[in-house]
């Protein structure tokens, strides 16, 4: 039975006749341990976001003498002709989607192959998921100065005596670039989570199956891949929400370049906001923003949406 | 905890050998970064790469030399104080959503998840100029402000994940005995869902420790480690190892921290998908 009817059912059967003023106190006495997180999340997020919209609307640049003015949609119609902008969508999505998958793919596999009892293993778990624990700031800084450095990186030395040249990665193969080094944090993250799935699979499903004689394939195939389904759409969630907001990874590895080829949505807002100071103008790009950002992410959400009437309690 | 069938056989060899190759191939990095770190400024640089050397802890001595203590500081009370402000809060709107959950608490969870999804960009205007006015710029306060803000939803949803795990029977069989709603949290809720509130907290801590787009905008001299770190951007290629000694030290707390409880973060990271 779920928990909300258990509860009913409880409260009913010790107060059969409950006045309409108890029922209300009760609905308050549920509804106050909420309000505490409630009410700051409200105010931090739905405020703002509200103020925003209402700037997108107004001309405003801080390096500007000229006051503010309510201007419509102009600022609208402004992002819409910049062809800088429509592109900077385009990357956000083809990044977030290849960062996702990357990091889906790597991690799975490593799950895989950590949920098998093996020499090392332990050992193997903690190299395997330590990139997710570095500050991107500094893992970004260093793979820039240490790896993909064409002149003083270990990479350019690799491909130097590999005779293919000193490859400057970070200007000839940018979006690669950024790309690995967001999917190598993220995916020791898909691997907690598979594993954390992986791991709640019923080890009597496994052990009957084999028994009955099933392939090993067989029994990922059909009983432990259904079974991660919902953990690998978590994955992908989490995932693109974090990613999305990329912004440490793209400035200190390629400050966004060359030529925005490597700008997400969010670091182009930022840009306009904090070096063009146009304010009317990043508050339209950054409603976009969430407009893009809802698109990629609602699809995503509704499956876990979906996660959670199925599980939990009530 | 289920494992799959042992390594004895021929394929499991090969899975066995792949996957030690997967998790030294995610490492090499790491371990790239530690070995430069510990090289002179022209060992860092060297070509070919130096493999052996003599061990240097000069650039730490810099580090430390330059302000790295006073950024951690600022690290320590930003991430700290705003993961335990989160975990306070998320405790019980965690109960109000699992245990004696409000009406159309669905509909609360997914507000609370879908303020993930709104990019600090689309706010980020607004949240500057309101703590402009209250002179908020640059303080640590401003940082704790927006880290609870940040990192709250993903705390509730976890905390209300393991809350739901919590044996109905236990409950039931509390308020038979007359136990009061806070009795019931500190004796039985809290207990049994410490190991997860331990990872909640953890990945909290993780996301403010290493916050750089909030920093970089709301705070100039009360800089984060991500801010310290960053100023090394500007010094260039001469500093390949002292970037690297920096960029291992910002990391090694948190590193450590996540070593020690991986196990229960590996169990933590359900979010509810187990039924």
């Amino acid at each position: 039975m779920s928990g909300a009817a258990t509860d009913r059912v409880v409260v009913a059967a010790l107060r059969p006749q409950r006045s309409r003023a108890s029922v209300r106190r009760e609905g308050w006495a549920r509804r106050l341990p909420l309000l505490p997180a409630l009410v700051p999340v409200l105010l931090l997020t739905q405020i703002p976001f509200v103020m925003t919209i209402w700037f997108s609307l107004q001309r405003w640049n801080l390096l500007s003498m000229a006051p503010r003015r309510f201007i419509g949609l102009r600022n609208f119609v402004f992002a819409f002709g910049d062809s800088t902008f429509l592109r900077t969508i385009l990357h956000t999505v083809l990044m977030t989607g290849e960062i996702v998958i990357l990091s889906i793919a790597i991690g799975m596999a490593l799950a895989v192959g950590l949920n098998r009892s093996f020499p090392g293993r332990n050992l193997i778990r903690t190299l395997a998921v330590t990139p997710f624990f570095l500050m991107p700031v500094a893992a970004s800084l260093f793979w820039k100065t240490s790896l993909f450095d064409p002149t003083f990186g270990l990479f350019g030395a690799v491909t130097a005596a590999l005779g293919l040249g000193r490859v400057d990665w970070l200007s000839e193969h940018p979006v690669f670039s950024v790309v690995l080094v967001s999917s190598w944090q993220w995916s020791s993250f898909v691997l907690m989570i598979v594993l954390a799935g992986l791991q709640s699979f019923p080890e009597e499903v496994d052990e009957a199956a084999s028994v009955d004689g099933a392939s090993r394939f067989y029994v990922f195939r059909r009983l432990v891949l259904p079974h991660l389904r919902p953990f690998l759409e978590l994955s992908a969630l989490l995932v693109a929400m974090y990613v999305l907001e990329n912004i440490a990874t793209i400035s200190l590895l390629t400050g966004g370049g060359p030529a925005y080829a490597t700008t997400n949505l969010s670091y182009y807002v930022y840009l306009q906001a904090f070096s063009a100071f146009s304010m009317g103008r990043a508050s339209a790009y950054g409603t976009i923003a969430l407009i893009v950002a809802i698109a990629l992410v609602t699809p995503l959400l509704r499956l876990v949406a979906g996660i959670l009437r199925e599980g939990g309690r009530a | 905890m289920s494992s799959f069938r042992s390594s004895r056989s021929f394929g499991g060899g090969v899975a066995t050998v792949a996957t030690w190759i997967g998790g030294l191939l995610m490492f090499a990095p790491v371990a790239w970064m530690v070995l430069t770190s510990l090289k002179t400024e022209q060992q860092a640089v060297s070509d070919p790469p130096t493999l052996f050397f003599i061990p240097t802890f000069a650039h730490y001595v810099d580090a430390f030399a330059n302000g790295f203590l006073a950024s951690a500081w600022n690290s320590v009370v930003a991430a700290g104080v705003s993961t335990i402000i989160v975990i306070l809060l998320a405790v019980p709107a965690a109960y109000a959503l699992a245990i004696r959950p409000v009406q159309k608490w669905r509909d609360v969870l997914f507000f609370f998840i879908s303020t993930k999804m709104m990019p600090v960009a689309a706010g980020i205007v607004p949240l500057y100029l309101i703590a402009k006015d209250l002179d908020l710029l640059n303080t640590r306060l401003v940082l704790v402000i927006l880290y609870v803000s940040m990192n709250l939803p993903l705390a509730i949803w976890m905390t209300r994940s393991f809350m739901t795990e919590v044996p109905p029977e236990l409950l039931e069989a509390a308020r038979l005995d007359g136990a009061s709603r806070s009795r019931e949290m500190v004796t039985i809720i809290l207990p049994l869902i410490r190991p997860g509130l331990a990872s909640t907290a953890l990945l909290c801590f993780i996301f403010a420790w290493n916050e750089y787009f909030l920093a970089v905008n709301f705070t100039t001299t009360v800089a984060t480690l991500p801010i310290f770190l960053q100023k090394f951007l500007s010094f260039g290629k001469l500093y390949t190892a002292q970037v690297a000694a920096v960029a291992t030290l910002v990391n090694i707390p948190v590193v450590a921290a996540g070593w020690l409880v991986q196990k229960s973060l590996v169990r933590g990271l359900t979010f509810g998908a187990v039924k």
